[in-house]
């Protein structure tokens, strides 16, 4: 068993890549079904942000799994090849994996460090996984430990305070084409997280008049009110366009919605006068060519990460405390995940039941006190046996269910029946591991054979 | 005495162009400061080289083609120096001050030409004053003009580097171009005014269709067209920044042409 991940981010690949691999939400479902139903792999579950696009999984061997999830995004968009694809891709198994995925969380791998967005969408990965049936008992404990690092990183680092985030790099960026936002309008198409993100920065710093459209007129309004805004007809999109010398763009949109043509046209109409257009999304929501348009400066999500590049010292330094939290972690986790493996449940359990015995068998001599020899032996016969037999059935079963594909949800399911607590189940190395295979062996043998 | 001051002059000046232009690529803040200072000396000395000179002769020193580019450097750093205490602009350094080197430098290598003039002659530093002011003003909007090409460069290829971090944002950057020329143009319009008087008096005619009138014409209709074009057509921003860098190299041709027959005194005349 090894668990494993696949992934691209925003420092292995370029934009255009990251949203050719974006699933939409609506399609989820059917791309998480078929990634378990890929034989060998256990669960998986799929995050994918402006930034990354990961897919983590539990499969029976690291390689074939990584082959596996290769085919699977290549497979997610008809025109990806896998020359194209796979220079791009990073790939981490075990420790490494659970390490990546805790650092993701905790916003350490993010483009921006300490931004606060990625626990809420490794949040959302974990739901989708759960939704359609993804994910199961290794994953469910990997993500909810993942999330409540992320959690404790944010409360114990100053992290959070020093996230010069990436709507924070949108004003910065706004402020060299505009001196004075104070005169300007801004508008917001669309009603994405980051989106909203930036639109806040930007009407914290006063500007002259915030318009809100997105293809739902109801929660246009809803914005609006929130940001003291005009809603505007989403229909009506092309008509404002003039007016706005800001446009941040953050639909769910899987194309563009604002052309190169609509640009020219707006810039045309407000006499040269520069538009600043920010596109926060991918799939990216306006047309990049509008890049080449005279005194129109379109920045996305790329774009950004390049300005937040500065004053990083201080996040740094609370990165590195963070660091180490997150290792600790990973490495408590890590003995929770080699204990899944059957053996030590086995010789957890053997061992559990052999010190009942034990005791059990004190108390009955304690009571009975003077017995012969020949008796003694009786009973502990009995004891035995009676242990024996009725371990068989549980310890054959967890040694070949282990294997299949609900192998942890049986070592799980007989670490709750029998009340095997964490620091019951010794993790061994190797080299023992096969050591203890053996005594298991002979354990099955001798119950088979007592009478 | 005012010699050796404008020598002074010209290594000060030197000194902060260089370090303008290495704060320009440096993140230090402590060099901008450097360059300011020893352009302030500069700037000190070039006055007392101007004052001196006035005292000297008992002219105003501007009556010569020499004269003129060396009050075009003055006024150019005084420019500088006003902006550097009020603004904290201090990436214009690197943009205005080889500009004033440039001018200061073709000041000392055009001839001299001294002594006094005829009576007549006198007014010609009306003439002078306000076409050098005015194109003070044209330098400038030429200055905010190539900052505004660089800038705008810069953003269109994200390249977030230390130059980006120092030059203002593009608006200013526009709307300085914009102001430049409204104060130069209806000051080099007096200028040619005045100019075609002085011609009247001297010469009996207020234009005698020299390569340098013309070009002076023609770079004065220019720029009309400018403030105009922004007004009516949208000649803002980028197409604003191209305009003023194309219409200083008229300035620069006139000045060209005038030097070539500077032994005559204002030949704009």
């Amino acid at each position: 068993m090894n668990i494993i991940v696949l992934g691209l981010n925003h420092r292995s690949a370029p934009v255009e890549l990251r949203e050719l691999l974006a699933i939409p939400e609506s399609r989820m479902g059917e791309a998480l079904s078929r990634l378990i139903a890929y034989p060998g792999i256990q669960e998986a579950m799929f995050l994918g942000t402006c930034n990354r696009v990961e897919v983590y999984a539990v499969v029976e061997r690291a390689e074939w799994g990584f082959r596996k999830l290769e085919d699977f995004l290549v497979s997610t968009h008809f025109s990806l090849s896998s020359d194209e694809l796979l220079p791009h891709l990073y790939r981490y198994s075990d420790d490494e994996a659970i390490g990546h995925l805790f650092r993701v969380s905790a916003s350490l791998d993010s483009m921006v460090v300490g931004e606060p967005q990625i626990l809420g969408q490794v949040k959302e990965a974990y739901d989708m996984a759960l939704t359609h049936q993804s994910s199961g008992v290794i994953l469910n404990k990997l993500v909810k430990k993942a999330i409540s690092v992320g959690k404790s990183v944010r409360t114990n680092t100053r992290i959070g305070e020093y996230a010069v985030s990436v709507s924070y790099a949108a004003v910065e960026l706004a402020k060299k084409v505009f001196s004075n936002l104070k005169q300007r309008v801004v508008l917001l198409v669309g009603a994405g997280e980051m989106g909203k993100l930036a639109a806040r920065h930007l009407v914290s710093q006063g500007v002259k008049e915030v318009l809100l459209t997105t293809r739902n007129h109801h929660r246009a309004l809803d914005l609006a009110d929130r940001f003291q805004g005009h809603a505007v007809p989403y229909e009506e999109l092309n008509s404002v366009l003039p007016r706005a010398d800001i446009i941040i763009c953050a639909t769910g949109a899987p194309h563009y919605v604002i052309a190169k043509e609509d640009i020219e046209s707006a810039i045309h109409q407000r006499m040269n006068r520069p538009i600043f257009l920010i596109d926060i999304t991918v799939p990216r929501n306006i047309d990049p060519g509008v890049k080449d348009v005279d005194n129109a400066f379109l920045f996305d999500i790329d774009d950004l990460k390049a300005h937040v590049g500065q004053n990083q010292e201080e996040r740094l330094r609370e990165a590195e405390k963070a660091e180490k939290y997150v290792q600790q972690e990973v490495n408590g986790i890590l003995s929770w995940v080699r204990g899944l493996e059957a053996t030590p449940t086995i010789v957890a359990l053997r061992k559990k039941a052999e010190d009942i015995k034990h005791l059990e068998l004190e108390k009955v001599f304690n009571r009975l006190g003077e017995i012969s020899l020949k008796d003694r032996m009786v009973i502990e016969g009995l004891a035995s046996s009676i242990v024996n037999k009725l371990l068989h059935g549980p310890l054959v079963t967890l040694k070949t269910e282990a294997q299949s594909q609900n192998g942890f949800a049986f070592i799980e399911a007989a670490r709750r029946f029998f009340e095997l607590k964490e620091q019951d189940i010794q993790v061994v190395g190797n080299e023992e591991s096969e050591e203890t295979e053996i005594d298991i062996i002979e354990v099955e043998e001798v119950s088979e054979e007592t009478p | 005495m005012s010699e050796n001051f404008i020598y002074s002059t010209m290594g000060l000046y030197f000194g902060g162009t260089i370090l303008a232009l290495t704060y320009l690529v440096h993140r230090s803040e402590f060099i901008s400061k450097f360059s300011f200072s020893v352009t302030g000396l500069g700037f000190l000395c070039h006055t007392a080289s101007l004052v001196g000179t006035m005292m000297a002769t008992g002219q105003v020193p501007l009556m010569t083609f020499k004269e003129a580019m060396s009050f075009f450097a003055w006024g150019l750093v005084f420019v500088l120096v006003i902006v550097g205490l009020t603004r904290g602009l201090q990436v214009l350094g690197a943009f205005i001050l080889p500009l004033a080197l440039l001018s200061l430098v073709s000041a000392t290598l055009a001839p001299v030409k001294s002594g006094s003039l005829p009576p007549v002659f006198q007014s010609v530093w009306v003439h002078v004053t306000l076409s050098m002011l005015g194109t003070i003003g044209f330098a400038v909007a030429f200055v905010a003009g190539v900052m505004y090409v660089l800038q705008e460069r810069l953003l269109k290829s994200k390249q977030f580097n230390v130059l980006y971090f120092k030059l203002p944002p593009l608006d200013f950057l526009d709307s300085l171009n914009q102001r430049s020329i409204l104060l130069g143009f209806p000051l080099l319009t007096l200028g040619i005014l005045a100019g075609a008087v002085s011609a009247q008096l001297t010469k009996g005619s207020y234009l005698s269709w020299n390569p340098e009138q013309i070009w002076a014409m023609v770079t004065w209709v220019f720029y009309l067209a400018v403030l105009l074009g922004r007004v009516t057509a949208g000649w803002r921003a980028k197409k604003a920044a191209y305009l003023t860098i194309v219409g200083f190299a008229g300035v620069i041709l006139t000045f060209v042409g005038i030097l070539m027959k500077s032994h005559q005194p204002m030949s704009l005349l």
